[in-house]
Parts: structure tokens; C-alpha cells; sequence
């Protein structure tokens, strides 16, 4: 890239609409990945008897269900990421680069 | 022409030491009361596994030609690959041996572990992996320096690489030379000799393509054999894992406690401590950050992130399956178990042959017999040989593409010189793994993993967070912030109960937690954040103003491509 190139990269209204909406999703799944996994471990340290509530007649603990779900979201956040960066994300940086060529 | 005479000698050398030691350790390890009677068909497929990516790393040493081929694959990996390479990665025989273990001891507390290795995944995702593709070129250090100073940011990453590198390293050695010794009856100089020198010629003569092809292969024999067993489980109980749990709850010594927090979570902030460094400590593992310069682009690198998040997520599952199909296959057969002392009772945990790690291979056995057995013995061998030769390249990289390249050559290396050096830092980087699996082989290495991670969360995390995320880094605040996050990281852990205390026999302990990263990750990212902003030199204020073309990289990868053409 040419020295000062980049300055027309920072005017261009595409580039600053990439940056603004996939910064604020990529923050805003990582806060909610933090808070699930926090959320967890803040439970199993201090709610301990929360965690050994059954489900229904069974022996299967909330916990144990607890744990599962966060498995399950870690996989579905990067699922929710990798589909929208792939697909608008990728799209706007395409047009972008075509412009500023 | 001289590489290709060399490896069918080498391997042929391996072969028959390897042959040789199976051998003549055959007759002490029946008697052995520790070690396995000699399993043949465990030793058939390991050696067929050792023939074929021998095989593989003959023929990526042919194909290898420049830098980008030794470090980073050409870029010729797809998503879908370096998913199944990444999650290879992490799938380590410590976390399928011992997180089924854990499950087998007490329940519920494997889970915690578990997910705190996976939930770093997403983060990963979020926030580095596109900014490393876009920045870098082989080593993260490539990214941390981008637009700051060379050659003191390089010695940075490269010492925060090497420490990391050498505390994973030699966990997996122990672990690697224990577990060996117990599954092939091999002695444990020997075991440890052998995975070192197998790793040396992997990483020396294939680089990256034949270390990721390593990976691939061991994935998927681990995640094959792990489903049988876990499906073989859940068979036995109609697939209805409440069946399955009822009925550990019944056996196990501990009863209903096993499905709820335990012990092994008495002090909450070493809880959330240990909880930050697995989570954090991911996004700066220098052996998983190289995964993502081998794929072509960032969509790619996004990719396999997704696709190695799937992996780990089933991995982990199948693992507590597997820990708790243990503690009901194997708790009310006395054949797994030491015998007593006359009159004493069997201790349903500690008592199990080989220790709780060896609740997933004695499943094993109990599920599909000694073929299968010796199938699971070979895959755990596997899993160490591929995982410590992925440390290997990750570490002599670090040496020749940061230390030598930059700092003493000052850029102005030869290609060749520079992978030739990468090749000879992986051979004494071998031998000196070997050296020091000999050395710790009786002290507590259990710390050393959540030290490394530890490690990784408090120094390269935090610099390269700041610097590609953060405007106002410096050289002179990301050398302060990295340096005092690494050395309070370790010196709190060598201050903590483990190693002050159990190790070293002081008294008391200075540091009174189990986990350093919540204080040391403080302390990184709030020395970045101080020395940054009470540097006034002029090349602090050059830096900060060239952050905005480095951004403009770092978002789009616009004037990426060209950088690295594979």
C-alpha cells in the first residue's frame, strides 16, 4: 500500500460501516461468551446447591445441564460469527477494496 | 539431494530403536507391578502410525522449499483442515486422559475444566484471529511488532513463546514418558527419547505441512476412537444418559456429590483465575496462533476456527461420557484395581491400575477388548507425538523468524538461512525436551500446563491485544506491561502452594492461590496501559501515528495479500 493511502481508507463511509458494525458484534459476542462463562463459574463457586438441584425425578443435576449449554453456545457464538463475517462482513470489505482500487 | 538419503536412514534408525526397546523391555514389564503387560497390537498400529507420518514428513520435506512452506504450510491448508489441525492441537493426551480421569474421580468438576478450555475458542474468533491474518506472516510476533520496534517487541514474544513452550513441553514429556511406560511397558528414558527424537525429525525435515498433516491424522483417530467409546456407553444404557448417571451415582464412592460442584473448587477466586487463564491464555498459545498463517485468507482462518470449536465442543462431550461410562464399567470390577492389603478394601478411585488418567484406557478394554485397547494405547501415543511437535515448530520458529532473523540479522537473512537455523533451534529444542522429561520425571509437572496458560494470558495476550486494538501502545509500554505480566506470572506460581510449598517443602505459601492470570493479566494489560502513556519520546509519538495504517490492515487486509504470497 502507498504511504497515505490509508487516510482514504479511513474517510470511506463503507470502511468506517465495516469497522463500526464488526467491531460492535465481535464485542458484543465476546461480552455475551464472557458472561455466560463467567456466569458459570460464578455459580459453581457460590451457588453450589443451586447446581445440585435435580431435573425433574432424576438424578441429572442443573449444573450438569448448566455446563452443556455453555458448550453448546460457545460452538453456536462462533457459528453466529463465522456466517455473518463470511457472508456482509466479506461483502463490504469486497466493494471496499474494489473502490479504493 | 543430502535430505533425501538422510530420512529413510533416520527411519530406519527410529524403527529399530524403538523395535529394539519394545523388545527387551517386553520381559521386566511383566513383572513390573506398575507397567502393562506388553499389548502387541498396540505396538503394531503405533508403529503403523510412526510409518505412516514418517512417510508424510518424507514427502513434505520434498515439496518444502521456502519459508512460507516451513512455517506455515505454503498456506495450503484448507478451513476445514486446520479445524481438525487446531482442535488436534489442543486435544492433548492430558485432556483426553485426564479430563476422563477427572470425570472418573469426581463428576462434575471435569465439566469445569473442560469448558474453560473450550469457551477460549469463541474469543479467539472475535478478537485475533482476522487481526493475525491480516498483520502477520508466520509468528504472532509478526503482528505485536507490526508498527512498533522490532527488534525489542521480537524478544518479547519470543521469550513469552519460548517460556510457554518449554512449561507445556515438558508436562506433555512426563506425562508422555509415564503414560508409555505404563500402556507399552516401556522404560521411561526410553519412552522419553523416542517421542523426542520422532518429534525432532517431524518438525525438522516436514516443518509446518507434515507437523499439521500429524495433527489431522491423530484427530481423527482420536475423535473415531472417543465416539466408539462413548457410543459403546451409551449403548449399554439405551442411550439415556439419566440411565447412565443413576446408575454411576449408585456405584461411586461418593454417590450424588459426584454430579454436583465439588473439591475441587473450595476457593473462588482461584476458580475464576483459573477461569481467565484458560479462557484468555488460548488467544496466546504460540503453536495455535501459527495455525491460522496456514490457511489461504481470512475466511478461511474464521473457518477453522468454527470447525475446530465443533471438534473441541464434541471432544469434551464425548470426554465426560467416556469418565462417567468409566466409573460404571470399571468401579465393581476388581480386575482394574490393585489388589489390597489383606483385609484392607479396595479404593474405588486411587486404587485403579496405573492411577485415575488411566480410566479412559482401561474403558477401553471393558468396551472393545484388547484390540480396541491397544488401539486407544496407540492413539494416547499418537496424541503426544503430534502435540509436542507442534510446541516444537512453534518454539523454533520463534527462534529463527523472530531472534535470528530480526534481532541478530537484522532482517537481512537469507530464506534459506533462516529455515536452516529454524530446522537446527528444532533439534536442540528436542534434545533439550528430552533432557528435561528425564530430569522432572518425579516432580509434580501438573502445574505446569495451567503455567503456561498462564503465561500466555498475562504476555502475549495482553501485547498483542493492545497493540493491534489500542492506539496509544508503544514499544516502551508493551515491553513493560509484557515483561511484568510474565514475571509475575511465574513468580507467582512459583510462590503458590504447588510449587513453594509441595515442591520446594517451605512451609508456607506466599502467594495464596492456586492461579495467577486474574492478578497477573492486571498487571500486563495496566503496565501496557501506564508505560504507554507516560512515554513522550518521539518514537512513541511516530508509533502511535502509524497505528492508523496498521488498522486499516488489520480490518480489511487491504495491502495483506501481496505481503504474502504463498
Amino acid at each position: 500500500m502507498v504511504q497515505g493511502d490509508h487516510q482514504r481508507v479511513l474517510g470511506n463511509p463503507k470502511f468506517q460501516e465495516l469497522v463500526r458494525t464488526r467491531s460492535s458484534f465481535a464485542w458484543t459476542l465476546a461480552a455475551a461468551m464472557l458472561a455466560i462463562y463467567l456466569g458459570f463459574i460464578l455459580l459453581v463457586a457460590f451457588a453450589r446447591d443451586l447446581m445440585a438441584v435435580k431435573i425433574g425425578d432424576g438424578v441429572t443435576s442443573l449444573g450438569i445441564v448448566l455446563g452443556l449449554v455453555v458448550i453448546v453456545s460457545a460452538f453456536l457464538l462462533t457459528g453466529i460469527y463465522v456466517q455473518r463475517a463470511n457472508s456482509r462482513f466479506d461483502d463490504l470489505t469486497r466493494d471496499l477494496t474494489k473502490e479504493i482500487a | 539431494m543430502r535430505r533425501r538419503f538422510v530420512l529413510p536412514l533416520t527411519t530406519a534408525a527410529m524403527l529399530g530403536v524403538a523395535g529394539a526397546a519394545a523388545v527387551a523391555l517386553a520381559a521386566p514389564a511383566v513383572e513390573g507391578g506398575g507397567k502393562q503387560g506388553l499389548n502387541l497390537a498396540a505396538i503394531l498400529m503405533f508403529f503403523a502410525f510412526v510409518a505412516g507420518t514418517l512417510f508424510i514428513t518424507y514427502r513434505a520435506a520434498q515439496g518444502s522449499k521456502s519459508a512460507a512452506d516451513f512455517y506455515a504450510a505454503g498456506g495450503g491448508i484448507t478451513g476445514f483442515q486446520n479445524g481438525l489441525a487446531i482442535a488436534g492441537d489442543y486435544m492433548s493426551a492430558a485432556s483426553f486422559l485426564g479430563i476422563s480421569g477427572l470425570v472418573f474421580a469426581s463428576g462434575f468438576d471435569g465439566l469445569i475444566y473442560s469448558i474453560g478450555f473450550l469457551v477460549g475458542w469463541p474469543i479467539v474468533l472475535f478478537l485475533v484471529a482476522e487481526r493475525l491474518r491480516n498483520l502477520g506472516k508466520f509468528t504472532f510476533a509478526d503482528v505485536a511488532s507490526f508498527r512498533l520496534d522490532q527488534t525489542q517487541i521480537r524478544i518479547l514474544s519470543a521469550t513469552g513463546t519460548l517460556v510457554v513452550v518449554a512449561f507445556y513441553l515438558i508436562a506433555q514429556m512426563v506425562g508422555a514418558g509415564k503414560l508409555i511406560e505404563l500402556l507399552f511397558g516401556l522404560d521411561y528414558g526410553w519412552a522419553v527419547a523416542i517421542v523426542g527424537a520422532l518429534m525432532i525429525v517431524y518438525v525438522a525435515f516436514g516443518g509446518m505441512k507434515a507437523t499439521t498433516w500429524v495433527q489431522i491424522i491423530k484427530a481423527c483417530l482420536l475423535l473415531g476412537g472417543a465416539t466408539f467409546m462413548a457410543l459403546a456407553v451409551l449403548w449399554n444404557f439405551g442411550f439415556s444418559p439419566e440411565a447412565m448417571f443413576s446408575e454411576a451415582v449408585r456405584i461411586h464412592p461418593r454417590g450424588d456429590a459426584i454430579m454436583a460442584p465439588g473439591g475441587l473448587v473450595a476457593d473462588p477466586v482461584s476458580t475464576i483465575s483459573l477461569g481467565l487463564a484458560l479462557m484468555f491464555g488460548t488467544a496466546g498459545l504460540p503453536h495455535i496462533l501459527m495455525r491460522f498463517f496456514t490457511v489461504s485468507d481470512a475466511q478461511a482462518a474464521r473457518k477453522s476456527v468454527f470447525y475446530a470449536t465443533g471438534f473441541i465442543a464434541f471432544f469434551y462431550i464425548l470426554t465426560f461420557i467416556i469418565g462417567f461410562g468409566a466409573i460404571t464399567f470399571l468401579m465393581n470390577d476388581p480386575s482394574y484395581y490393585t489388589a489390597p492389603a489383606a483385609g484392607g478394601t479396595v479404593n474405588k478411585i486411587t486404587g485403579l491400575l496405573g492411577g485415575t488418567n488411566m480410566a479412559a484406557v482401561h474403558l477401553a478394554n471393558a468396551v472393545g477388548g484388547s484390540l480396541f485397547l491397544g488401539f486407544i494405547s496407540a492413539v494416547a501415543f499418537a496424541t503426544i507425538l503430534a502435540v509436542v511437535a507442534g510446541l516444537t515448530l512453534a518454539g523454533a520458529s520463534a527462534v529463527s523468524h523472530d531472534l535470528y532473523a530480526e534481532v541478530i540479522a537484522r532482517g537481512r537473512a537469507s530464506e534459506r538461512r533462516e529455515v536452516n537455523i529454524s530446522k537446527a533451534s528444532a533439534v536442540v529444542i528436542g534434545i533439550v525436551a528430552i533432557f528435561l522429561g528425564y530430569v522432572f520425571e518425579n516432580q509434580n509437572v501438573a502445574f505446569m500446563v495451567g503455567l503456561a496458560f498462564a503465561v500466555a494470558a498475562s504476555c502475549n495476550f495482553p501485547v498483542l491485544l493492545m497493540s493491534t486494538m489500542w492506539k496509544g501502545c508503544t514499544t516502551f509500554g508493551a515491553m513493560v506491561g509484557g515483561f511484568a505480566g510474565l514475571v509475575s506470572a511465574v513468580m507467582m506460581v512459583v510462590f503458590s502452594k504447588a510449587v513453594w510449598v509441595q515442591t520446594f517443602g517451605f512451609k508456607e505459601a506466599w502467594f495464596p492461590y492456586d492461579n495467577p492470570a486474574l492478578f497477573s493479566m492486571a498487571i500486563a494489560f495496566f503496565g501496557i496501559w501506564l508505560a504507554s502513556k507516560s512515554d513522550a519520546s518521539q518514537r512513541a509519538r511516530d508509533e502511535v501515528a502509524s497505528y492508523d495504517a496498521q488498522y486499516v490492515r488489520s480490518e480489511t487486509g487491504i495491502g495483506a495479500a501481496s505481503a504474502h504470497i504463498h
